[in-house]
């Protein structure tokens, strides 16, 4: 047993404490990276597989596809896709750490801080949302690889509009995983919600157009994509990259409009996961 | 804040759904001492640890903390709160600095008043060389301690604990009462405590005892066992059931069955003494005496023996 030291300031007689929602906010980020780089199956799980997918999918259908016929390779249009699923994956692995939060204990002193919920929120997002991106800023470098003329302003506007996506991503993933119990409860959404939103986001695909020969699944399929949101974010990728694709068979958004409704989106979201914030869960409470 | 209560409860009622928490609870704490709310699970003792520790919201009734209305003013209350969670509330990827800093950070301090209450708490708790360390490596008895380092950074002013021997060997139980003790004889902090171990009322100043959601005894464990009287009697004998109708038929005394074993009031009562060394001799096996314990001051309460599943741990 050690003896308490008798240095230091008296103990008792405090002056009220100053929340300070921003130093939580940057606290929480920076324990996001910490973690992130402390498990790196993490990092290889969220880098490796889109690029896996990115080089076998590019390889593979480089014959069958062709978006027009002075259009982008596959591998080309496919990129902007694998940058997006990239920050689909670290966002999945930063809202699992929710579930793992709270499982761990570590949620628990969180909630009973005198600190306002929406900066919980912040801090869990912008941890992850920065790890997405400087991972997608990495992977950039592999324009490179591709038979492209990217300027400086373009990678620029390219880095802004991956900012804002994981930010939109990481928001969605932590609304969803706040009241799920179980990781394996969160991997069902993924799969149901997460993984079909980046199919139909016109990454792996464009979104079809609404000429008036267009069969009845073509035109749901072009209203389903419309309403996803990550289409919004796959098409200024695209543009900036490979130029416009738009032609009356394939639909692309303008980059205002891109810009416009992923900012609402983003807005939304994150609303969603700072009302979530506030609900104690059944998880909170065993 | 000296001579108020540092909490006052009235008329505390919980529910979760149609089941009922807690019932009509009312109690005080005083400053400064140690104070635990001992109860078998399911008695609702965690439930009160959640509404004192602002996690959930007052349902009915009326509670102040540390001078403020639980209702009306949370945040302030929780400024000056210090909570130990059942399972410890660190993460054990970061090391005890790391954690530490988070929990500063909190409570909106940083930098330099950071880097002071850091050291403060690593040399109170004697976690200096472990600093660097992380969480998953340490034991359960160090991980419980970087807990409570992790609960003082701020220095509060009422330190909440939810069973905090949960895990623990007698020994490190030991060691993090010792702690408690200190904390509380250098800085005259106030520490109430949840725990389902009849040991760890025994150590408290008071004692409220919870069952079924009702408050049942509230005084110091000592004042609890002077009101049964003198020695109790544990008797062993080959029918139990039997025994204990013609005891109390005989003598018009109230006799407890626990584990095959009959418990009997302090043997004042001579007709009761005169049975037992005479006609009941034969199915008598044997009978021990000793002083009243928390075991039996809640049979005396309640009527029902304390869950033997909460008392199994206690000699682990």
């Amino acid at each position: 047993m050690n003896e308490i030291p008798q240095e230091g300031s008296p103990r008792v007689s405090v002056g009220p404490l100053t929340v300070r929602p921003w130093l939580v906010v940057s606290t929480l980020s920076w324990r996001e990276f910490i973690r992130f780089f402390r498990q790196p199956n993490r990092v290889v799980g969220a880098i490796g597989t889109p690029l896996l997918f990115w080089l076998l999918f590019g390889a593979g259908l480089h014959q069958s596809f062709q978006v027009a016929t002075d259009g982008p390779s596959f591998r080309e249009y496919f990129f902007p896709g694998t940058l997006v699923l990239i920050l689909m994956f670290t966002a999945i692995f930063s809202s699992v750490s929710i579930i793992e939060d709270r499982r761990e204990g570590f949620l628990q002193s969180v909630l009973v801080a005198p600190i306002p919920p929406w900066s919980i929120v912040l801090g869990k997002i912008l941890g992850a949302t920065l790890i997405a991106w400087f991972q997608v800023a990495l992977c950039l470098v592999l324009v490179l690889t591709l038979d492209i003329e990217l300027s400086w302003g373009n990678v620029l506007c390219m880095l802004g509009v991956l900012l804002l996506g994981a930010l939109l991503m990481t928001s969605m993933g932590f609304a969803m995983a706040w009241n799920m119990e179980s990781i394996q409860g969160f991997h069902a959404v993924m799969n149901l919600v997460l993984m079909p939103m980046w199919l139909l986001s016109g990454a792996f695909f464009p979104v079809p157009g609404l000429a008036a020969h267009v069969v009845f699944s073509q035109q749901l399929l072009h209203w389903v994509m419309r309403c996803n949101p990550l289409t919004y974010v796959v098409a200024p990728l695209h543009e900036l990259l490979v130029g416009s694709v738009a032609s009356g068979r394939i639909w692309v958004p303008s980059l205002g409009t891109s810009l416009a409704v992923t900012l609402l989106f983003l807005l939304a979201a994150f609303t969603l996961a700072c009302k979530v914030s506030r609900r104690r869960t059944r998880g909170d409470l065993l | 804040m000296s001579g108020q209560p540092v909490i006052e409860v009235l008329d505390l009622n919980f529910r979760y759904g149609s089941r009922v928490a807690l019932r009509d609870v009312a109690f005080q704490v005083e400053p400064g001492e140690v104070f635990a709310f001992l109860g078998p699970n399911g008695s609702g003792k965690t439930t009160l640890f959640r509404l004192l520790s602002t996690l959930v919201p007052l349902q009915h009734g009326t509670a102040r903390v540390l001078g403020d209305c639980l209702a009306e003013k949370p945040d302030a209350i929780r400024r000056r709160l210090g909570i130990v969670f059942q399972s410890p509330s660190l993460d054990r990827k970061l090391t005890v600095a790391e954690n530490l800093r988070c929990q500063a950070a909190l409570y909106g301090l940083g930098g330099r008043e950071l880097a002071v209450r850091q050291r403060e708490v690593l040399l109170q708790l004697g976690l200096e060389a472990r600093i660097s360390d992380r969480v998953e490596t340490l034991s359960g008895g160090l991980q419980r301690r970087v807990d409570l380092a992790r609960s003082l950074m701020h220095r509060p002013e009422l330190l909440l604990l939810d069973e905090p021997s949960t895990g623990l060997d007698p020994g490190a139980r030991s060691d993090f009462w010792n702690y408690l003790r200190q904390l509380q004889g250098e800085y005259g902090l106030t520490v109430v405590m949840t725990t389902h171990l009849l040991s760890e009322g025994d150590r408290a100043d008071r004692i409220g005892i919870l069952h079924e959601g009702n408050l049942v005894a509230l005084d110091q464990p000592e004042a609890l066992r002077r009101e049964l009287g003198g020695d109790q009697v544990t008797i062993t004998c080959s029918n139990p059931v039997q025994l204990k109708e013609q005891l109390e038929t005989r003598c018009g005394v109230s006799v407890h069955l626990m584990d095959g074993q009959l418990r009997v009031p302090p043997l004042e009562n001579e007709s009761l003494w005169d049975l037992l060394q005479g006609e009941f001799q034969q199915q008598v096996e044997s009978m021990t005496w000793g002083k009243p314990t928390l075991e039996d001051v809640f049979i005396h309460k309640t009527g029902q023996q304390f869950q033997s599943s909460s008392t199994s741990g206690e000699e682990s």
